[in-house]
């Protein structure tokens, strides 16, 4: 499989996404921000960083980048797109997804491990998964407090579009140790076809038992596994 | 070629204070010169024989390092120092001080701090791959000793968070005498393939000057003067010399270098740091044994109505001078175009080895680059060596705590306790490379695309240095040596960052001298050689001045990163042993510290290089041979803290007998010493039952002392019958330690 992984200025995770893309056993092509080629891609991610400097709000300007036109055609036509942490704050601000990313409720940036609540596997992201599997995998953000009026967020629960819930390492309810203070502990989103995942944590950085955790692994395996099996349907949406 | 701009006559004492420069400098200048300065030239000149930029004082002191070795590409004198970690790759490093700014503007000042050490890696080529910071401040309870230490921190994230590279060591101390002139040194590793080390040294009259980046503010004028005078009452006002740092803007500049190392067209790149054009013109010219001119008409600024003075000596971050062949350079060019960044054509390599500046068609400065760059005059000894007088009167008894209160307090310190809060704040994973997180002894970084590692840290003990400059001084080198061979790694070369203060001072120069030459005795003992460093002078105020504050960064190779060594204890049942002497006498510890505040004794703790030595050999033959579970050195706190924190970072307890205190009923004193005592040149580690007899053997055949402790398991930490404390509750004391602060 072909993994599209972007560039904007100021990404810094793409190398980290190439990389677990390629321990997973598949290729990462770059995908420049001023071009308009997906080359192929068969999932675009949009990574981690500071996109334009975050200048405006966090993924403010990525969203007018001549790349997320295709990205938006790519994800209104089916193709799988997965935004980590700016990657994430870029596709809210595109309305590829609801809601935002604002703050941490603690005010200052945090790096450290979290655990993750499989909330849905009705995506190929999540597919490999099952309900209520914890995974460890690491957050690095300043604004990462998801937030969202009533409407949004019972919407997001009734069609179990909440993908990941911040949890204690046991699976039970993270509480006040929540790591950023999101509205009902969410830490990824899809979109209502569930081809877009939005997610705060880095599993790029959850890509080996060498850096701590390969639970993040299971997301890019569950994405290369879901596209073998519907990759003539995504073929023919390209 | 006649300077068109009249030379002043005489300047006055204030127009030299402003360049800070001395009456006798000024002299010296003008007899090279043969001719007075202009207005211009006298600030070029100001800036370029600061201390800051011509290391006047430290200089012929520095000679004494060793620099030289084996795996050595690049020693001090560029960007930054290489050596060689195999597979043709290079390991780049260098530590330096941001003190001055960091003072006066804490975040600012820190965030620039690392937006300077970054690009002294990547002018060389290397993609870097870890940042580690060394602050100090005063005491923290002291709401603005928390401002500074706020910002600082916040500063560091801000920037390294930003652009993305790794923060993933360092250390903090807060002590009064940083009160007023705190420290924050960064060091940044980046590695590069051999073939693409990129060199400052401009070559070729008629290649083209690119000046590439952000354009030229007011910010930052005589920021290299400015760190080369003492603080006093109007330092608060020169903030306006404290620079601005966009980190975003020096992300696509490093990506943007980092393409083109390596490419023949680029023929020398060097950064604007200290003392801004001028400096890096000078010093990219003077190193390739050319000369350069610069029209100052031809820089894009950021605000209309600067002067020539002022575009030369701005300190803007975010610059970059590229030596490009003439055809070239729309090339080039192009490719800082495809990551938006701005470049313009300032100048041109000439043959005549002399800095000339024009504003258009008006020659606005010509100094000869030798008069420019070597011609500060070398400052020698300000006195002779002050006698130390020993410190009068009986020895203060220690306070009524037990051994179990005196390590709760040991742990629950700020200079001791967890620095979770800290690096939480840094982003310290980016780059899939972090093998072992901040908060142990070394941080493990892989060498992007092997299975190699970078073990990294700095140290520095300025108590020691304090009560003994140069002993200080090579401890903080073996204890930099000893965090790196606690995770198995082998010391490979060292930088460092010489923080004192004013050296005009006789006792203060004297320190100085002391403290090069203890780290050129343990770098000599230990078989590493210095290949970087930075000396930041007048860290002083009206109100005292700093300790000597050497801070040594140290870097190691593991060969394989699954060989590493953990610094907690690894599993229940497994033996702990003491590797070196048993703790005696708490002078210049962190319990004296604690117990008496400011008042010290006047000795360092003894060290024997040759036991050092010794001591490390056997940790990396035995973690080679997998016979340890983990490795801690023993150092703040003594034995008792260090066997705290296995237990801590382990997440388990730990049972230890010492033979010291079973066998007689020491005095309370002997038990502080040994508990808390800081005796150098140990480790404490954890092995499988197993291992023990061959342990035992290794220890003989490198004459180490060799001690078994006990065992690891239960949930408290007990130390013969003296101390014994639940797991949980120590928990508590060591993460709130900095909760002042943080």
């Amino acid at each position: 499989m072909r993994f599209g992984v972007a560039v904007f200025p100021g990404t810094w995770s793409d190398r980290d996404c190439a990389h677990a893309v390629e321990l997973a056993g598949h290729e990462a092509v770059m995908l420049w921000h001023k071009d308009t080629s997906l080359r192929g891609a068969d999932c675009v991610i949009l990574p981690g960083g500071f996109s334009y400097g975050d200048h405006l709000r966090a993924g403010a300007v990525a969203r007018f980048a001549p790349l997320m036109d295709s990205v938006v055609d790519f994800a209104a036509d089916g193709g799988l797109v997965w935004g980590i942490c700016n990657g994430f704050q870029i596709l809210c601000e595109a309305h590829l997804l609801p809601g935002a990313l604002t703050r941490n409720s603690s005010l200052q940036f945090r790096c450290q491990p979290t655990w993750l609540r499989v909330e849905s596997t009705a995506s190929a992201f999540t597919a490999g998964s099952s309900r209520g599997d914890v995974l460890e995998i690491p957050i690095s953000h300043g604004e990462g407090r998801y937030v969202a009026d009533d409407a949004t967020l019972a919407a997001l629960e009734d069609e179990q579009r909440v993908a990941f819930r911040y949890v204690a390492p046991d699976g039970s309810p993270v509480g006040p140790a929540s790591p950023n203070g999101s509205m009902r502990d969410i830490a990824g989103i899809l979109n209502a076809n569930r081809n877009v995942l939005g997610m705060m944590p880095h599993p790029e950085r959850a890509s080996e038992e060498l850096l701590g955790s390969s639970d993040g692994m299971r997301l890019f395996q569950s994405v290369a596994r879901s596209l073998a099996r519907d990759g003539a349907v995504a073929a023919a949406a390209r | 070629m006649t300077v068109t701009s009249a030379e002043l006559t005489e300047p006055t004492s204030a127009q030299l204070a402003e360049v800070a420069l001395t009456r006798s400098e000024y002299d010296a200048a003008t007899a090279q010169l043969g001719r007075g300065p202009n207005h211009l030239e006298l600030g070029i000149l100001g800036a370029l024989w600061s201390e800051h930029c011509s290391y006047k004082t430290s200089k012929p002191l520095l000679r004494g390092l060793p620099t030289r070795g084996s795996r050595v590409l690049q020693g001090p004198g560029e960007n930054a120092g290489a050596v060689d970690i195999g597979d043709g790759l290079a390991c780049v490093f260098k530590i330096e001080s941001h003190n001055h700014p960091s003072a006066i503007e804490p975040y600012q000042g820190a965030a620039t701090g690392v937006g300077g050490i970054l690009r002294d890696i990547f002018t060389m080529g290397a993609r870097p791959i870890a940042l580690l910071d060394s602050l100090r401040f005063g005491p923290l309870e002291e709401p603005h000793q928390q401002h500074l230490f706020d910002g600082v921190v916040a500063g560091i994230g801000g920037y390294g968070n930003c652009i993305g590279i790794p923060t993933v060591g360092g250390e903090v101390y807060f002590d009064a005498v940083y009160r007023d002139n705190c420290i924050v040194n960064a060091m940044c590793v980046g590695v590069v393939p051999h073939a693409k080390l990129t060199r400052a040294r401009a070559r070729g009259p008629g290649n083209a000057v690119l000046l590439v980046g952000a354009d030229t503010g007011r910010d930052g004028i005589h920021g290299a003067s400015f760190a080369s005078v003492q603080f006093d009452a109007s330092s608060q006002s020169r903030r306006p010399a404290v620079q601005v740092g966009n980190p975003f803007l020096e992300k696509c500049l490093m990506e943007a270098c980092l393409e083109l190392a390596g490419d023949p067209r680029v023929v020398a790149m060097q950064d604007l740091g200290a003392a801004g054009l001028c400096g890096s013109a000078a010093e990219l010219a003077h190193r390739g044994g050319v000369g350069i001119d610069v029209d100052v008409s031809r820089v894009s600024r950021r605000e209309r109505g600067m002067t020539p003075y002022e575009v030369m000596l701005s300190e803007s971050q975010e610059r970059m001078l590229v030596v490009v062949t003439p055809e070239e350079v729309v090339g080039v060019q192009a490719v800082f175009e495809r990551w938006d960044l701005h470049s313009d054509v300032v100048g041109t390599i000439v043959t005549t080895p002399a800095f000339v500046v024009r504003d258009g068609d008006d020659v606005v400065c010509e100094l000869p680059l030798a008069v420019l760059v070597d011609g500060a005059p070398e400052r020698g000894a300000p006195g002779p060596r002050p006698s130390r007088s020993p410190q009068p009167g009986e020895p203060a008894a220690l306070p009524a705590w037990s051994a179990d209160e005196t390590l709760m307090r040991l742990l629950g310190s700020p200079n001791i306790g967890s620095r979770k809060p800290i690096f939480r704040r840094y982003d310290h994973q980016v780059g899939d490379g972090t093998i072992v997180l901040p908060g142990g002894d070394a941080a493990v970084v892989r060498v992007p695309g092997s299975r190699r590692g970078l073990a990294m840290s700095t140290d520095g003990n300025a108590r020691y240095t304090a009560a003994d400059a140069r002993r200080g001084a090579a401890i903080a080198v073996c204890e930099a040596a000893r965090n790196v061979v606690a995770t198995g790694a082998a010391p490979l070369a060292v930088t460092n960052c010489l923080n004192f203060g004013n050296p005009e001072h006789p006792e203060v120069y004297w320190d100085l001298h002391d403290a090069i030459a203890g780290i050129a005795e343990a770098c000599d003992a230990l078989g590493v050689p210095v290949v970087s460093g930075n000396v930041s002078l007048y860290n002083e105020s009206e109100a005292g001045r700093i300790d000597p504050t050497v801070v040594i960064g140290m870097v190691g190779l593991l060969d394989d990163v699954e060989r590493r060594c953990a610094a907690g204890f690894a599993a229940d049942g497994d033996l702990i042993a003491l590797v070196g002497p048993v703790g005696h006498g708490i002078d210049s510890s962190e319990l004296e510290h604690l117990a008496f505040g400011m008042d010290r004794t006047d000795s360092a703790p003894d060290l024997d290089l040759d036991l050092e030595r010794r001591v490390h050999r056997f940790v990396l033959e035995a973690n080679a041979a997998s016979l340890l579970r983990s490795a801690h050195d023993v150092a703040d706190g003594g034995l008792a803290v260090a066997l705290a924190e296995c237990c801590l970072w382990g997440d388990r307890g730990a049972s230890a007998e010492l033979d010291e205190l079973a066998h007689e009923r020491p005095a309370r004193s002997r038990v502080a010493g040994i508990l808390f005592g800081e005796s150098q040149s140990r480790f404490l580690i954890s092995h499988p039952r197993e291992a023990l007899v061959q342990l035992e053997e290794l220890a003989g055949r490198h004459s180490v002392p060799f001690q078994a402790l006990g065992s690891v398991g239960g949930r408290r930490i007990k130390i013969s019958g003296a101390i014994d404390i639940a797991l949980d509750v120590a928990v508590r004391a060591y993460e709130g330690a900095l909760s002042a602060g943080g």
